[in-house]
């Protein structure tokens, strides 16, 4: 299994979050991973991208044109990021409107459904395990889910979750 | 996995540096280095081992104070990022000379690209300089076993050692193994040798010789390693690329998907600094063709003494920049002359950071320019330095910088004593004033400069994830520490104007900053300090605290874009459709600053 994936946003969606579950559920499955993520200036609000690439791997980095699938949680940054999705690539976007050729989930809306903006991303997570494009299954990634949250939260993450699974 | 975990690289250094059994951890933040000192607490808390932690005033003091540690023959380690050793550089030069007892670890971060700092500079060269050994790790789990590996060498010959991880590594998450942990029970012990560790310039040369001795016992060791000894004969057999770091992992990957990883000899350097004496004299024997590939000067291509080799010298390998897989597939393509048609990408920049909604900071630069349309704004390092995207920072240079520039301004106008100078407003964090803007004030004040200095007390810092300041008292093991505030450092640097200010009550900070530029001016003026006090918003609970308002933009809103262009509030939106701004609340926490800023009047609340 190998599987080189993007995820790309703005800094404070929860991008740093949504790489460490993914990573998480890799290694359950007993898979290596690597993962490269944005810290310091570029996070403040600015275009963010992280790098994850499941399998047997040496190094971080994604070249362009090689990620199998893509997490779009602004569909803006399609035009900064796709050229990273491969040519039969998959890509996720969080999106008010039908975009042509991705799949296409309002997270946001739905997130703001629940009172909790900030689960976009796990409802995009939810919506690409729901079409099959990522490694893992639903069942995986929620025990990382409620591995990784704590208390209320961990209600409100596995919520947004199904939102996205459509249960 | 069993005893796995996914740690990020900066993680994974903190697990070895527990596993090493060190006891005494030091480090000021600062991308990329940031997260090794909790990652180190971390771990000590779950082992249950012993060790002193701190967050330290600035990368000198961190430096000296787990040097002393070392002295007393325990394991210690610093931990900064590269424009921090700028700062250690003093204690660095000189350890190499007098060495050390127990092991003693520099861990710096360097930022090829670079992504979050003010150069690009290589740590190993600094090494090199001082004449200190570094490790060149190539990925988390690597890091953190080099951690033990360079505790060790530092034992055996009494002499500091570097670890150079690079973002791609610091910030790489990875399954690491964890390994147990040694817990090393060191009686503390300082014996006296004045001979050493007062070292007058009498000793130094010999000392110096010491030092040179160990650097070539340490260059008959670490023979870098070959991905293949026996490879059939080709016509890439006189090929080798020597490469280390991250970068030796994207070769590997693609040399792998071009399918010659099996014709071509890849070295792999584990210590750039001293490069292997043997090893230099055997690859300019053996190949014919020899390229070099590092981040980021060219440190080991410059130690191997051979004027034919490919690599940043020959300008054949970028000599500035990240280098990332794109680039080095090209430079592979055409050194091993492979028939391979290059993909063409473009690397597109998306949107630029800026202050968050409801920032402080944005408050105190929006109140300074209003006040001072022509005035000079030095600023300096931190989230603040952003103020640069809507006019409010006019310099930004090193670490505290911007007083001394305050001041140097004042007196470069004051010189032309025919006109008047203008209004210099230098801003700087609260983190920053504790790391180095206390001389620099010190010095400002006594030399008769006219400046405003206006300390952006947010009570962390920020930039960095939020680490303590020494006025908040928390300690890096979360213990409360001793305060020390900021008011009396001003005053006790002689400063006679001081105010403070919360930056979200405009009117009242604009003001001040008018009494401000009056005392600079008068004739007993010099020096004055503004204190602008306010949490940062990053903080859920602080945000909590302070009232939200319900804002909103009326039909008034003539679409002149003076909010976004002057304010730039990340919840400032402006439609292009019917040519309006409006409110994204997902984003405004309602502090209401925004307020002041529309000529029209727009934008109001509930």
């Amino acid at each position: 299994m190998k599987q080189q994936i993007i995820i790309s946003g703005r800094g404070g969606q929860g991008i740093v979050f949504l790489t460490k579950l993914i990573a998480e559920a890799a290694i359950t499955m007993n898979l290596n991973v690597l993962t490269s993520e944005t810290h310091g200036m570029a996070v403040r609000g600015g275009t963010v991208i992280s790098h994850i690439k499941v399998g047997d791997f040496k190094s971080p980095l994604i070249m362009y044109g090689e990620a199998d699938m893509g997490f779009f949680l602004k569909k803006n940054n399609i035009n900064f990021h796709n050229n990273f999705i491969k040519k039969k690539g998959k890509i996720v976007v969080n999106s008010d409107t039908d975009i042509k050729d991705t799949l296409n989930i309002n997270a946001e809306g739905l997130a703001e459904e629940i009172g909790s903006l900030v689960s976009t991303n796990l409802v995009l997570l939810g919506y690409a395990i729901k079409n099959s494009v990522l490694f893992c299954d639903a069942d995986t990634m929620e025990k990382v889910i409620l591995k990784f949250s704590k208390g209320k939260k961990s209600d409100l993450n596995l919520l947004a979750f199904h939102k996205g699974l459509g249960i | 996995m069993a005893n796995e975990q996914i740690l990020m690289g900066n993680e994974a250094i903190g697990r070895g540096v527990i596993e090493a059994g060190c006891t005494l951890f030091s480090s000021y933040p600062g991308t990329p280095a940031s997260e090794i000192l909790k990652s180190v607490v971390k771990f000590s808390k779950q082992s249950k081992t012993s060790i002193h932690t701190e967050w330290s005033v600035n990368e000198k003091i961190a430096y000296e104070t787990a040097l002393a540690h070392s002295y007393t023959g325990k394991r210690a380690a610093v931990a900064m990022k590269q424009v921090g050793l700028n700062v250690a550089s003093d204690p660095f030069m000189r350890s190499a000379y007098l060495g050390v007892k127990g092991g003693f670890l520099i861990i710096v971060a360097d930022d090829p690209g670079p992504h979050s700092s003010q150069t690009e500079q290589d740590t190993r060269f600094f090494a090199q300089f001082a004449k200190i050994p570094v490790f060149d790790p190539s990925s988390p789990a690597e890091a953190k076993e080099m951690v033990k590996e360079a505790f060790l060498l530092s034992e055996k010959l009494e002499i500091p050692v570097v670890l150079r991880p690079t973002t791609r590594v610091c910030h790489a998450r990875q399954n690491v193994k964890l390994n147990s942990i040694k817990v090393l029970k060191r009686k503390t012990l300082f014996k006296k040798e004045p001979a050493r560790w007062v070292a007058t310039p009498g000793a130094l040369t010999s000392l110096h010789k010491g030092l040179n001795d160990k650097i070539e016992e340490i260059k008959k060791d670490f023979y870098p390693i070959c991905n293949n000894d026996k490879k059939p004969k080709s016509k890439l057999s006189e090929y080798c690329i020597v490469s280390s770091g991250v970068v030796y992992m994207y070769v590997y990957e693609m040399l792998e998907s071009m399918g010659v990883l099996q014709k071509v000899d890849l070295y792999k350097v584990n210590v750039p600094y001293p490069l292997n004496s043997k090893f230099i004299n055997d690859i300019s024997k053996k190949y014919k063709k020899i390229l070099v590939v590092e981040e980021t000067y060219p440190v080991i291509e410059m130690q191997l003494l051979n004027s034919e080799i490919k690599g940043k010298v020959s300008k054949d390998v970028s000599d500035c920049g990240e280098l990332t897989p794109e680039k080095i597939e090209k430079i592979l393509v055409k050194f091993l002359s492979l028939n391979k048609k290059l993909k063409k990408y473009e690397d597109i920049k998306g949107v630029r950071p800026t202050l968050c909604a409801g920032c402080p900071h944005r408050a105190s630069f929006y109140a300074i320019k209003k006040t001072f349309p022509k005035g000079i704004f030095p600023s300096d390092i931190g989230c603040y330095t952003l103020g640069v995207n809507f006019g409010a920072v006019d310099t930004c240079h090193c670490m505290g910088a911007c007083i001394s520039f305050g001041a140097g301004f004042y007196h470069s106008f004051a010189e032309n004593k025919d006109s008047d100078f203008p209004t210099i407003v230098v801003t700087i964090g609260d983190s920053t004033f504790f790391h180095s803007g206390v001389p620099a004030l010190v010095n400002a004040v006594f030399t008769g400069a006219r400046i405003i200095v206006v300390i952006l007390d947010n009570s962390t810092t920020a930039m960095t994830g939020g680490q303590p300041t020494p006025q908040v008292g928390y300690q890096a093991d979360g213990n409360k520490g001793k305060q020390v505030f900021i008011e009396d450092l001003v005053k006790a640097s002689g400063v006679k104007f001081l105010k403070k200010c919360d930056p979200y009550k405009i009117k009242e900070f604009k003001t001040i900053l008018k009494e401000a530029d009056k005392f600079c001016r008068s004739a007993k003026g010099g020096v004055a300090v503004i204190i602008s006090k306010h949490p940062c918003m990053m903080y859920k609970d602080e945000r909590a605290k302070q009232e939200k308002l319900n804002v909103f933009v009326s039909e008034e809103c003539i679409g002149c874009k003076i909010c976004i262009k002057g304010f730039e509030c990340p919840a400032l939106v402006f439609d292009e459709t019917d040519n309006k701004v409006f409110i994204d609340n997902t984003l405004c926490i309602g502090c209401g600053v925004c307020l002041d800023v529309c000529p029209t009047g727009a934008i109001l609340t509930k």
